[in-house]
C-alpha cells in the first residue's frame, strides 16, 4: 500500500515536471495516423489539406502572460486565416509547446517541433534568451522561424532562416533615451537592469550610450537577479545619487514590485522602461505606484487606425480583454507567415524563407512591416504613460 | 551618509527576518530527520497562496482588520500544517529506512510538484501569472527621520514583531515542553528514543507540521513585504533560507535565526556599498567562508560520524 501511494505520488511529480500544454492538437489525418507523422516522401508540415506550423511560448513560468497573450494573438490570426479559406486552400493548424519561460525548454520544444512534428515553420518566442535557444535549433535544420517579440539583435544574427516582426533593442533603447532627453528634459538618469537577461542588458547598454551621446549623464547603474522580489538595496543606493529618472528595462513581473518599493523608499525619480512592461498585470502588481511612469512599446490600443480598432474589437470578443502588444505581435507574426506562405511558389521551407524575407509594407496592427536585409522589422515605436488601469499614448518616435 | 546606512540596515533586517523564519523550518526538519526538505520553500509558496485566497474571500473591508489579518495567518498556517503532514506521511515516511539520497531526491520531486503543479489552471487559486498580494496591513509611516531620508513603515515593525514572536514560541516549544524534549530526543537518536517509549512517527509528523506552519507564516510576511506572489517564488527564497540555515549551523534553532539575519544584512550591504552584481556571489562566498572556518556552521557542532 505504501509503495502504491509512493508510486502514485512520484508519477504525479514526473508527469507535472514534464508537463506541456497542447492547446491545439492536430486533427487526425484520414489515414488514421497523427497528422504530424512524417508522411513518406511528402513535404514536411503538409498533411493532406492541413499545413502544420509550430509555436513555442511561455505559457507557464515567470513570464506566463507573454506566452498566453502571444498564444491568443496567433489563435485569432489563424481563425481569421482559416475562415477566409486558409493558405492555398489548406487549413493552417498550429502545434503549441510550453517552454515554462526557460531557454533549455524552448530549445527542446523547437527540436521536437522540427524532428518529431515536422512543422513547416516555427513562431515564437517573446523573451530573447528563449528565442536564441530556439533559433540555434531552427537554423541548422533550415526551418523558418519568426519571433514575434524578441528585440535582442542576436536573435536574427543566428542565421538567414530567423526573422522577427518587431523592432530591435538598439532602436528601443534609442527611443527612450531620446524621449527622456528631449521630451522629459532629463539630464541625470540611473539604470537598473536584470543581470541575466539578454533583453535587459541590450536595452540598458544602448540607452546608456545614446543618452550620453545626447549630452545627458548616467549617474549610476545597478542590477538585480531574476526571481528576486526585494529591490530595496538597489533603490536605496540609487536614491543617494538623486537621478531625475531611472531606466529599468525589465519585465512587468519585476516592474510593479520595483515601483512600489521605490515609492516606499521615497524615490521621486520617474521610472522608464521598454516593451517588457506591457501587460495588464502591471497595474495589479504596481498599483498606484506605477502610475505616471513611461515605457516604449510596439503599438498603442488608443490608435484610431480602423485596422487596429477592428483587431482590438475582435480580440475582445474572443478573449475578453484588451490585447497587449505581445498579442498584437503574435497576431502579426502569424499573418506575416500566412502572407509569405501564400506568396511562396511552393510550400517548402526554402521557398517560404525567401517569401518571408521579401515581406515589404505588410499592413500589420503593430505598424507597416518591412523586413530589412538583417531580417528585422523597421517601424516606429510609441511611448506610453502608465495610468490608472490603462496606458495613455504620449509620443511616436520614428527610426 | 548615516541615513543611507540606516536605510540599508532596515532593509537588511527586513529581508533577513524572512530568511530566518524559513530557515527555521529547514533546520527543524534536518534536526529530527537529517533530511534537507527541499520542498520547504514551496510549502511557503502554498501558504502565501492560501493567505491570498482567504484575504480575497474576506474582501478589502475585512481583510485589513485585526481579526482579518489573524484569520489570514491562521488559515495559511493551518493549511500548510496539513500539507506538511501529508508530505511527511506519504512521501518521506515510506522512505525513512532507505538511503538518505532517496529521500533527498523525493524532496526535490515534491518541490517541483508543488511549484509547477501550482501553475496549472485548476480551482480558484493556482495559475502561472504573478499576482499582487492584498494589503492586509494598510501601509502607513511609523517613523520618518529627516526629510524622508529614512522611513520605517508600520508593516515593517509589525512583521518584525510577528517574526520575533514566532521564533520565541518555537524556542519555548523546543526547550520547555514535553513535545520539545521528545523532539530533541528523536533528533539525538530516533531508535533509542523509540525504545524509551517516544512515539517517533508522531513526533516527526508534528515537527513537519510545525515547520510547515512556520513557513506559511514566513510566506505571509514575505508577501506583505514584497507584494508580488507567484508559484516559483519558493525556489528562490527556499535556496536563500537554506544557505542561511547552513551558515547558522543546520539543525540549530538560534543558528537559523542568526544565519538568516546575517545573510540579509550581508546581501544588503554588498549592494549598498559595492555593486549589486556581486550580491549573490558574495552571499554564497560568505557561506563558503563560514564553512571553511567552522564546518558545522556558526552554531553547529561537528560530531564524529557514528560507525
Amino acid at each position: 500500500m505504501r509503495f502504491a501511494l509512493a508510486a502514485v505520488l512520484t508519477s504525479c511529480a514526473l508527469a507535472l515536471v514534464g508537463c506541456e500544454k497542447k492547446t491545439s492538437a492536430p486533427p487526425p489525418a484520414p489515414g488514421g495516423g497523427p497528422a504530424a507523422a512524417p508522411s513518406s516522401g511528402g513535404t514536411p508540415g503538409i498533411a493532406g489539406d492541413t499545413i502544420l506550423i509550430g509555436e513555442v511560448g511561455s505559457l507557464t513560468g515567470s513570464e506566463a502572460t507573454f506566452g498566453i497573450s502571444t498564444r491568443n494573438g496567433i489563435e485569432l490570426a489563424l481563425r481569421e486565416i482559416n475562415a477566409a479559406g486558409g493558405v492555398k486552400g489548406k487549413k493552417v493548424d498550429v502545434r503549441v509547446y510550453d517552454d515554462q519561460s526557460k531557454p533549455e525548454e524552448a530549445a527542446n520544444a523547437a527540436t521536437r517541433l522540427i524532428n518529431q512534428d515536422q512543422v513547416l515553420l516555427i513562431l515564437g518566442e517573446v523573451a530573447s534568451t528563449n528565442s536564441i535557444a530556439m533559433a540555434n535549433k531552427a537554423q541548422p535544420a533550415k526551418v523558418p522561424m519568426i519571433s514575434n517579440a524578441s528585440t535582442n539583435p542576436k536573435v536574427t544574427e543566428i542565421g538567414d532562416y530567423i526573422f522577427r516582426v518587431c523592432f530591435i533593442d538598439p532602436f528601443q533603447g534609442y527611443v527612450m533615451a531620446k524621449f527622456a532627453h528631449e521630451n522629459l528634459k532629463f539630464n541625470r538618469v540611473a539604470v537598473l537592469k536584470d543581470l541575466a537577461s539578454d533583453y535587459s542588458q541590450g536595452l540598458a547598454d544602448v540607452f546608456k550610450r545614446k543618452f550620453t551621446e545626447m549630452g545627458g549623464k548616467v549617474v549610476g547603474e545597478e542590477t538585480y537577479a531574476k526571481g528576486s522580489t526585494d529591490f530595496r538595496s538597489q533603490l536605496t543606493a540609487i536614491k543617494r545619487l538623486q537621478p531625475e529618472g531611472i531606466y529599468i528595462p525589465g519585465y512587468y513581473t519585476d516592474i510593479g514590485v520595483i515601483a512600489r518599493q521605490a515609492r516606499e523608499l521615497g524615490v521621486n525619480a520617474k521610472l522608464m522602461g521598454g516593451d517588457g512592461w506591457d501587460s495588464a498585470k502591471l497595474f495589479e502588481l504596481g498599483g498606484s505606484a506605477v502610475e505616471g511612469n513611461y515605457f516604449s512599446n510596439h503599438y498603442s490600443p488608443d490608435d484610431p487606425n480602423p485596422r487596429i480598432q477592428k483587431f482590438i474589437a475582435d480580440y475582445k470578443a474572443a478573449f475578453g480583454s484588451v490585447p497587449d502588444a505581445l498579442a498584437a505581435l503574435g497576431y502579426d507574426a502569424a499573418k506575416v507567415a500566412a502572407d509569405a506562405m501564400n506568396r511562396a511558389p511552393s510550400l517548402d521551407r526554402g521557398a517560404i524563407r525567401n517569401a518571408i524575407a521579401a515581406t515589404r509594407n505588410f499592413p500589420g496592427v503593430t505598424g507597416t512591416i518591412t523586413l530589412d536585409e538583417k531580417r528585422n522589422a523597421t517601424k516606429p515605436a510609441v511611448v506610453l504613460e502608465v495610468g490608472k488601469g490603462k496606458t495613455r499614448y504620449v509620443a511616436t518616435i520614428a527610426p | 551618509m548615516i541615513s543611507d546606512f540606516a536605510q540599508h540596515l532596515i532593509n537588511g533586517v527586513a529581508a533577513g527576518t524572512i530568511y530566518a523564519l524559513v530557515a527555521l523550518g529547514y533546520t527543524m526538519v534536518y534536526g529530527v530527520l537529517k533530511l534537507i526538505n527541499f520542498a520547504h520553500g514551496d510549502v511557503m509558496m502554498v501558504g502565501t497562496f492560501l493567505g491570498y485566497g482567504v484575504a480575497q474571500r474576506l474582501g478589502p473591508e475585512r481583510q485589513s482588520t485585526l481579526w482579518g489579518v489573524l484569520l489570514v495567518f491562521l488559515a495559511a498556517m493551518l493549511g500548510c500544517a496539513v500539507l506538511g503532514f501529508l508530505i511527511e506521511r506519504f512521501a518521506y515516511r515510506p522512505l525513512r529506512d532507505k538511503p538518505r539520497l532517496t529521500a533527498l531526491i523525493t524532496a526535490i520531486g515534491i518541490s517541483f510538484t508543488l511549484s509547477y503543479g501550482f501553475q496549472l489552471d485548476f480551482g480558484p487559486l493556482p495559475g502561472a501569472a504573478p499576482r499582487a498580494f492584498p494589503e492586509i496591513i494598510i501601509p502607513a509611516e511609523w517613523l520618518v527621520i529627516g526629510d524622508r531620508a529614512v522611513v520605517i513603515w508600520n508593516w515593517q515593525v509589525i512583521s518584525l514583531a510577528i517574526a520575533i514572536a514566532l521564533m520565541l514560541m518555537l524556542q519555548g516549544l523546543v526547550y520547555r515542553t514535553r513535545f520539545g524534549r521528545a523532539m530533541r530526543a528523536v533528533s539525538f537518536d530516533h531508535r533509542t528514543a523509540a525504545l524509551m517509549g517516544i512515539p517517533v512517527d508522531r513526533i516527526i509528523a508534528l515537527t513537519f507540521m510545525l515547520g510547515s506552519a512556520l513557513a506559511a507564516g514566513a510566506g505571509i510576511l514575505y508577501a506583505i513585504k514584497d507584494t508580488a506572489i507567484q508559484p516559483l517564488m519558493g525556489l528562490y527564497v527556499g535556496l536563500k533560507a537554506f544557505v542561511a540555515a547552513v551558515i547558522g549551523g543546520i539543525g540549530n534553532v538560534p543558528g537559523a535565526v542568526v544565519g538568516g539575519l546575517l545573510l540579509g544584512l550581508v546581501e544588503e550591504f554588498v549592494v549598498g556599498y559595492s555593486s549589486s552584481s556581486w550580491r549573490d556571489a558574495v552571499a554564497f562566498g560568505f557561506l563558503i567562508l563560514v564553512l571553511l572556518v567552522r564546518p558545522g556552521g556558526l552554531f553547529g557542532r561537528v560530531a564524529a560520524e557514528k560507525v
